[in-house]
């Protein structure tokens, strides 16, 4: 008997645990590591995380051109950049919507942003499938630590999506300050609203 | 005496049908949880919807669809707004009245999402439409987050009756 329970247990948890997962709730944890991309940026040149050798880390950012908060973190994101970018972390932002779906977010709309960041689209959108993602904007911070690249924070930029200048709590600078320190962020997860990413309708 | 009757039976008639014009309320998150945990054997089907969000307004008819196709029973519709509440008035009101909205609507009013979507459910990751179908006597309970055709929220709905 006791060489039967942790099997049953083990299954139970298994049968457990394919009603309570979901889809949504696969990808990355903090402390996972990143798989790197090969994304096609607004200057038709392809883009990986390992092509930036001096980056300590990267921001990555899932947005878009067309969810309404995507357009109020806009700026944010772009200050970010400017923040960060410096300091060894720079913005990689990744269009993960199928423009079947948004065309406000075809490769061609997305030409249209002017960032001194990359802005990829996420054709495939299997990038946005590993990492998890599910909304615009999602964030993750990836610290490198050799050749890779591990999740660090996962989530929002900060409290008050409608309006910065009444942000109380700013969760991913005060999770890079942590990190940029060598120690885990002690907010290492936040939540956010967001528009949901748009799939490509199954064929 | 008799007239104080049909008073009554008119505020309650009109409290059942909130047709004409209904009022958005503005509440916090404790008013929304107080009414998500209270005991009762109805079924409430809560959906979190925005004005902004397509595939919200999309699926909002099947919401109103499946309320009304159960107003005989202890079932529930409630559409709580993440509209900014600086929207009340300028979108959200405009838009329920526009729709003719028949079941129950309220505007959340928290700027920090990370201070209560968990206490809704832990797995949601913030992405709307999300919707909630609970029986708090039943102990019954089923999230999604994303959008429903009327066939997968009628199925959803089904299991509770």
């Amino acid at each position: 008997m006791k060489r039967i329970l942790p099997l049953s247990l083990l299954c139970f948890a298994l049968l457990l645990s394919s009603f309570i997962l979901r889809p949504q709730s696969e990808g990355y944890q903090v402390g996972d590591k990143a798989t790197d991309f090969k994304l096609k940026n607004i200057d038709g040149k392809m883009v990986s995380l390992a092509d930036n050798k001096t980056a300590k880390g990267y921001i990555v950012v899932f947005t878009c051109n067309t969810c309404p908060y995507a357009k109020a973190y806009e700026a944010r994101i772009i200050a970010l950049n400017q923040k960060y970018a410096a300091q060894g972390y720079p913005v990689v932002a990744i269009n993960p919507n199928d423009p079947g779906v948004a065309p406000g977010d075809s490769y061609a709309a997305m030409q249209t942003k002017k960032y001194a960041f990359p802005y990829l689209q996420d054709e495939s959108q299997k990038i946005a499938k590993a990492y998890g993602a599910t909304r615009t904007p999602q964030l993750y911070v990836l610290q490198r630590q050799g050749n890779d690249f591990v999740v660090s924070y996962i989530g929002a930029i900060d409290d008050n999506s409608e309006d910065a200048t009444l942000v109380k709590t700013k969760y991913v600078e005060n999770a890079m300050t942590e990190i940029m320190a060598g120690k885990p962020a002690t907010t290492n997860s936040t939540k956010a609203i967001g528009c949901t990413i748009k799939w490509k309708k199954q064929a | 005496m008799l007239s104080f009757k049909y008073l009554l039976l008119g505020i309650g008639l009109s409290a059942t049908l909130p047709s004409f014009g209904q009022q958005v309320a503005v509440i916090k998150f404790p008013e929304l949880q107080k009414r998500l945990t209270r005991q009762t054997d109805t079924t409430y089907v809560v959906n979190f919807w925005a004005t902004w969000c397509g595939p919200c307004v999309k699926e909002l008819p099947n919401f109103e669809q499946v309320g009304s196709a159960n107003a005989n029973k202890k079932v529930k519709v409630l559409l709580v707004s993440l509209d900014y509440a600086s929207q009340l008035d300028k979108k959200v009101k405009p838009f329920v009245k526009a729709r003719g909205l028949k079941s129950e609507v309220v505007l959340l009013n928290e700027p920090d999402p990370n201070s209560w979507l968990g206490q809704v459910d832990a797995q949601w990751t913030g992405s709307i439409p999300f919707t909630l179908i609970i029986n708090n006597k039943t102990k019954q309970r089923a999230t999604f987050e994303q959008e429903l055709s009327k066939a997968e929220l009628t199925a959803a709905l089904r299991k509770f009756l």
